[in-house]
């Protein structure tokens, strides 16, 4: 019985407090009416969408025990890029790959100097969170930069904002979760994370090419920060250089209250996504139970803490 | 003064079934330098934490001057007058000499550093080891490792210590400054100060030491006046014990030369080494910790750079020498240290075992998950590893078992020349009986093996061939019936 008890907690730990938060926000008189509705979780979901794109890419990297902070800049950049590639006439699909590239391009140069300069990733990223925000700043001139419109704006809603269908947004962040899952789990270059972030000596004993391994990781993150830019960009309907700053943090939580740990060598995409989806859901619930903002980062600050602690006994006692 | 400054008696030490030290006494003259002597695992360095007071003794009575003496932790033991120099150097780099001199004992005013009464304190320390020119604004970093250790002597110096242990101080210092060394040992015996001297090098001992005592197995086995020894004795002492029976002898007849190293070197360590290993032949490789013998082994395997010489994996295709395209060539590696190099705890047994050819378990990078596992779980039926299932976390496993899996990477790979490091290192005896066979048949079906081993019985035992090594050279290479316990310690030692 204590047995089964405890896998339950060592499988769906994420998930348990899923349902926990959900719980708490079905309870009061204020929200019991709306919270729990269908609409209120199309909402919920749609504004989890760049985080949980965000988070794909970051439990690639804090698995192979690296961490990226220059998500939010990344993100800032490539949605300025976006904006201003539509303003000369591009259409979507070009402007997509573009952003991806562009992504992409952020993370080989982030892969490049963590592996080539032997350097710790903090540094390298802390660095490029400076130079990548600078740079849109630089290509959008200082402000936002503005379109008439494009097809990319309907990303993240829907025609019928009543109708049950879900925007394209949420949809492409499912399929590329299960795609990345599948990636991690079942792919040598999975496995290969795994054996970098576990213990990249034995990695390197074992042959395992570690430092094009570590430039492919960040490269790949990198591409999904673009894509999370392209949503950002769809969301906001402009490019605007000041945005998503500190995100990366909120990334890099979903991710280690899914489970993750930033020693690396664990993690996996459903606890990252259920990370994502639960401080969306608080976030939600404390806006509908007309909490003040600085009362919801007090919360999310403390759920990180108590996810992390919580996570580790749990481990110690797998561990003993 | 009394005629005995530190008397050990009955000391007795166990860590869970382990007697690290069964019973030891030892009792050492003011002004006196007493050499240490024991193979590693002999209970040197377990003796040693009890006196510098990191652990607490099971049984047995330690006496300071004739006052029983029981050092609550290093500090105490400091202060009560037990001092100890560790073989790697405990300095902050980034302050100054004096600053390290004085480190937790600074002379202060009303709180506030007192900065002449200190210089003058660390000028008086320097002085009584005859290094008082030391530029004391100069950070630790900057000086040699024998400069380093003066400093750090000097501070041990300070609270005027009765005894001071020094654990292999010689083993990164070049010859002259070794000479300096002695000399300021002999400086710390005409100041009545008494050195517990630890050293593999015999000749050392015998030129710097007073008395001796031998340890073996945690037993004082031994001690006596050193001018009154010879080094054959002290080598006896050290070694005699039985060679027991663990040893199967498959018949192999070793072919050709598979593996060969032409005065191969490696900074820092590796200085010189040439061997030819032969298809069905177990090669060992003996010497003491630091001479040298891992890092010949991480060198053949592309771990650490080839900085001169050779090495040459016979009819390898390619000529590289990355563990990546040394694993292509069929030579696999075995890290001594499980833990930190050669195993992802974390990671369950199928991953630690396949991981060098992942590649073969699926198609187009996908991998089979159930085949992957079927191969990992024939490992562990066929080595008797104890565990749930091949999808278990490694970490949960017991040393023994999980050595098992990580000789059993090598043999899935498959590995025609093995270099196997410590491969018996800190498991139980039955694993370490299956090791030895296994090593045997690998032989017997035209393996090329290289173990290095600390343990001499498990070489004489298991190899055809052994190599010697001492300070960083491959000194001697022989066929195993021209060497005995003896004799390797002699070489390994640097007194043959």
């Amino acid at each position: 019985m204590k047995d089964t008890l405890k896998k339950i907690l060592a499988k769906g730990g994420p998930f348990i407090g899923l349902i926990l938060v959900i719980g708490l926000f079905s309870i009061p008189a204020e929200t019991r009416e709306f919270f729990l509705t269908y609409n209120n979780f199309k909402i919920i979901f749609t504004q989890t969408v760049i985080v949980a794109i965000g988070a794909l890419g970051m439990t690639l990297i804090i698995v192979s025990g690296g961490i990226d902070l220059s998500v939010g800049s990344t993100i800032a950049l490539t949605s300025v890029v976006g904006a201003l590639l539509i303003q000369h006439g591009w259409g979507p699909a070009p402007v997509l790959l573009v952003m991806i590239a562009s992504g992409g391009l952020i993370g080989l140069l982030n892969g490049s100097a963590i592996a080539g300069l032997r350097m710790t990733p903090f540094i390298i990223t802390l660095g490029t969170l400076g130079v990548a925000r600078g740079t849109a700043k630089w290509m959008a001139d200082n402000q936002t930069v503005n379109y008439d419109t494009s097809p990319i704006n309907g990303w993240m809603t829907t025609a019928d904002p009543f109708s049950h269908a879900l925007p394209a947004g949420v949809w492409v962040a499912i399929v590329l979760a299960i795609l990345t899952a599948l990636l991690l789990r079942n792919t040598v270059f999975g496995r290969h994370i795994f054996a970098l972030g576990s213990n990249e000596a034995t990695a390197r004993l074992c042959g395992i090419p570690t430092t094009r391994l570590k430039i492919t990781i960040y490269a790949l993150a990198g591409c999904f920060f673009g894509l999370a830019g392209l949503f950002q960009l769809s969301r906001l309907r402009q490019g605007d250089p000041t945005v998503a700053v500190g995100l990366e943090l909120d990334i890099i939580a979903a991710v280690i209250i899914g489970g993750a740990s930033l020693n690396g060598g664990v993690g996996t995409v459903l606890g990252s996504m259920i990370g994502a989806l639960i401080m969306s859901v608080l976030r939600n619930g404390s806006q509908q139970m007309g909490w003040p903002t600085y009362f919801q980062e007090i919360i999310i600050g403390l759920v990180i803490i108590v996810a992390v602690f919580l996570d580790r006994l749990r481990q110690g006692k797998a561990a003993a | 003064m009394s005629a005995v400054r530190l008397r050990l008696t009955g000391i007795q030490k166990s860590f869970g079934a382990t007697r690290a030290l069964k019973s030891v006494s030892l009792d050492i003259a003011p002004g006196e330098v007493h050499a240490l002597i024991g193979e590693n695992g002999a209970g040197k360095s377990t003796l040693m934490k009890i006196l510098s007071g990191a652990h607490e003794a099971d049984a047995g009575t330690m006496e300071l001057s004739d006052i029983p003496y029981l050092p609550e932790n290093p500090h105490d033991a400091r202060l009560k007058g037990v001092a100890m120099i560790y073989q790697e150097l405990n300095l902050a780099l980034h302050l100054s000499a004096q600053e390290n001199i004085l480190l937790g004992a600074e002379s202060t005013k009303l709180g506030w550093v007192d900065r002449r009464a200190s210089r003058e304190r660390a000028r008086a320390a320097l002085a009584q080891l005859g290094h008082a020119d030391l530029d004391l604004d100069r950070r630790a970093g900057e000086f040699s490792i024998a400069e380093q250790q003066v400093i750090e002597i000097a501070r041990a110096l300070l609270i005027q210590p009765q005894v001071l242990i020094m654990d292999e101080p010689t083993s990164s210092l070049t010859q002259a400054d070794t000479e300096k060394l002695f000399a300021t040992i002999g400086r710390l015996r005409s100041s009545g100060v008494s050195v517990i001297y630890i050293s593999h090098f015999l000749e050392e001992c015998r030129r710097i030491a007073d008395r001796y005592t031998v340890l073996k197995d945690g037993e004082t086995v031994g001690s006596g006046k050193m001018k009154d020894a010879t080094l054959d004795h002290i080598v006896t002492l050290m070694t005699g014990r039985e060679v027991k029976d663990l040893y199967p002898r498959t018949a192999h007849a070793p072919g050709q030369v598979v593996l060969e190293v032409k005065t191969g070197a490696s900074a820092p360590r590796l200085k010189r080494a040439t061997l030819q290993v032969r298809a069905g032949e177990i090669f060992g490789l003996a010497g003491l910790i630091g001479a040298g013998r891992t890092d010949l082994l991480r060198t053949i395997f592309g771990l650490d750079a080839l900085d001169a010489g050779e090495v040459c994996i016979l009819d390898a295709t390619a000529h590289s020498s990355r563990p990546r395209d040394r694993w292509a060539q069929g030579v696999g590696f075995l890290s001594e240290n499980r833990k930190e190099e050669g195993l992802m705890l974390n990671q369950s047994i199928a991953d630690n075992l396949t991981l060098t050819k992942m590649n073969a378990y699926g198609r187009f990078g996908w991998i089979n998950g159930g085949k992957q596992r079927a191969t990992a779980q024939r490992w562990v039926g066929e080595l008797r590893v104890k565990c749930l299932n091949a999808g278990q976390t490694i970490g949960q496993l017991s040393g023994g078992n999980q050595q098992k899996v990580a000789l059993a990477r090598l043999l899935e790979h498959p590995a025609r020349i093995f270099l196997l490091d410590e491969p018996t290192r800190g498991i139980d005896v039955g694993s370490k009986a299956q090791i030895y066979q296994l090593v045997s048949e690998l032989a017997a079906a035209g393996k090329a093996v290289v173990v290095v081993s600390s343990y001499l019985p498990e070489l004489l035992g298991l190899c055809d061939t052994v190599g010697v090594m001492c300070r960083g050279e491959l000194a001697a290479v022989r066929p195993r019936t021209e060497w005995d316990e003896a004799s390797i310690m002699r070489v390994a030692t640097g007194s043959a």
